[in-house]
């Protein structure tokens, strides 16, 4: 990584690079306050800007269509869903307590161990790659299309068999909890 | 594409953001007063009332901007921001015309619009939390529920289009489109629309806002020229939901001379589609929110599902 980064011109980034930074500076930082604030629903609106500036530096590696999906999946349907959860949950205006306190060690142990598996893999595929931001071919919706259904296709429908199965096991278990209510109730 | 041409181009749809939404509420007002056999506002600007927006928006300027005691200040003032502004970010990538008439080529425009326009949502769930108002609250949580339900139909509806052109750039859309799309797309198109008119929360899906019920939802609390930049991203959902509607199944600027009138076709078809989600309202009663939620799982769902099936047959035979 550090040979890639020497070979293009450490000392004299582009304006992408330094935007690119920028952004990941503001990513981390809104990263950090969703953990650290004591305020349930904040902490979903920074996530909001999370992922926000997630979906910038996609942009930034011209993975244009993944950026728009991010936003698409994760701005407009899972923050959604977290707020109306938390609204179902009437989450309180101003401070709240943090929620599982017993468990803080052992989420940190999980969080640092998969930060750690992720950091080694997404390093050791990427050594000494390099992306010439000015090029938007790269990332556009008809290259990710190619090689999503040529060399990935297997991978695709392992993953969206796997979707289908937890989709077909969330119904099963509402269902069967339902039913065991309604006869509780009779 | 130089600095000069974005910000030329940045103008003109800043422009247009700011006259067509006023231009839909002036003829609300009027289409609807007409339709209950009233004359609606008359007196403002002289003639037919024309003036009346740009004095309820004065109007609306005067006022105290309220922030209840017990809100949560930041996120309160932010709310109507958020509403408004993913509207203005869509309107940049609709194209209105051929040859480049558009604020900005996006590659995977169709995504984009559709992700951007989920952005909206959040202004009016911020607003019914922060307001620390149960029938914001209650808002709130209908508008999540309906934001999350017609998602679905709505993406397959505009994926049925991008299979049909086997683009999903906008521009690339209107440019494939052949006369006989209307019937291919039909159901589509009308799966596409409905599902927009309840993210926009527009009558007869207006639960979330409903105002004899629970006061306007999440904007309860609002006044003064916050209260008016909600009622304008209403507008503007409309204008864009009509365009969308237009460029996607209606053929956008396709019609007669549309080398040199192309862009007078778009808004002619948007300024029918807006006439109608206005009769809309005026002719239906609000659905009710077990209804909504089943209209889109078990009635819009499947047809859009039937729709991509439909798409896919009749593009493989041919």
């Amino acid at each position: 990584m550090n040979l890639a980064v020497a070979e293009h011109g450490f000392l004299s980034p582009t304006g992408a690079e330094i935007a690119f930074v920028l952004i990941g500076l503001v990513v981390l930082g809104s990263a950090l306050l969703v953990v650290t604030t004591r305020q349930v629903v904040h902490a979903a609106l920074w996530l909001v800007v999370t992922l926000g500036g997630l979906a910038a530096e996609y942009l930034l590696l011209t993975a244009e269509f993944i950026a728009w999906v991010q936003v698409l999946i994760y701005v407009g349907a899972v923050v959604v869903l977290l707020l109306f959860g938390l609204m179902l949950t009437k989450a309180p205006i101003g401070y709240s307590e943090p929620p599982d306190s017993a468990a803080r060690i052992p989420a940190a142990v999980v969080a640092l161990g998969a930060t750690a598996t992720l950091l080694t893999v997404i390093v050791d595929a990427f050594r000494t790659a390099y992306l010439h931001l000015g090029d938007d071919t790269v990332g556009s919706t008809e290259v990710t299309g190619q090689s999503l259904f040529k060399v990935w296709v297997l991978p695709f429908e392992v993953l969206s068999v796997l979707l289908l199965a937890a989709l077909i096991g969330a119904i099963v278990l509402s269902r069967s909890r339902s039913r065991a209510h309604s006869g509780r109730k009779d | 594409m130089s600095l000069l041409d974005v910000c030329l181009r940045l103008v003109l749809v800043l422009g247009a953001f700011l006259v067509l939404p006023l231009l839909i509420g002036q003829t609300e007002h009027k289409v609807m007063a007409h339709m209950q056999a009233r004359v609606g506002p008359i007196y403002a600007g002289a003639f037919h009332g024309w003036a009346q927006l740009v004095a309820d928006g004065v109007k609306f300027a005067q006022k105290e901007d309220i922030v209840p005691a017990g809100a949560d200040r930041k996120v309160f003032k932010l709310a109507p921001a958020v509403a408004l502004i993913p509207y203005f970010v869509v309107l940049i990538a609709i194209p209105i015309g051929p040859n480049g008439f558009v604020g900005r080529t996006i590659d995977a425009g169709i995504v984009f619009v559709l992700a951007v326009m989920g952005v909206g949502v959040l202004g009016s769930l911020m607003g019914g939390w922060a307001s620390a108002n149960k029938y914001s609250l209650l808002g709130g949580i209908r508008s999540a529920a309906q934001l999350m339900a017609y998602e679905l139909p709505m993406l397959l509806a505009a994926a049925s289009v991008a299979m049909a052109a086997g683009t999903v750039s906008l521009p690339g859309i209107v440019e494939g489109f052949e006369w006989w799309w209307l019937p291919w797309q039909a159901i589509g198109g009308m799966v596409f629309f409905t599902a927009g008119l309840a993210e926009i929360q527009r009558p007869p899906f207006d639960m979330p806002v409903a105002d004899s019920e629970i006061i306007f939802g999440a904007y309860t609390e609002y006044s003064g020229l916050r209260f008016a930049l909600f009622l304008l991203s209403e507008y503007a959902g409309i204008l864009i939901v009509c365009a969308l509607t237009t460029v996607l199944f209606l053929g956008g600027w396709h019609g007669p001379w549309s080398d040199s009138v192309g862009w007078l076709w778009t808004l002619l078809k948007i300024g029918v589609l807006a006439f109608v989600v206005i009769w809309l309202r005026v002719s239906y009663p609000r659905l009710r929110e077990d209804q909504l939620q089943k209209l889109a799982w078990t009635v819009l769902v499947p047809l859009a599902l039937g729709q991509l099936v439909l798409t896919g047959v009749v593009k493989v035979a041919t």
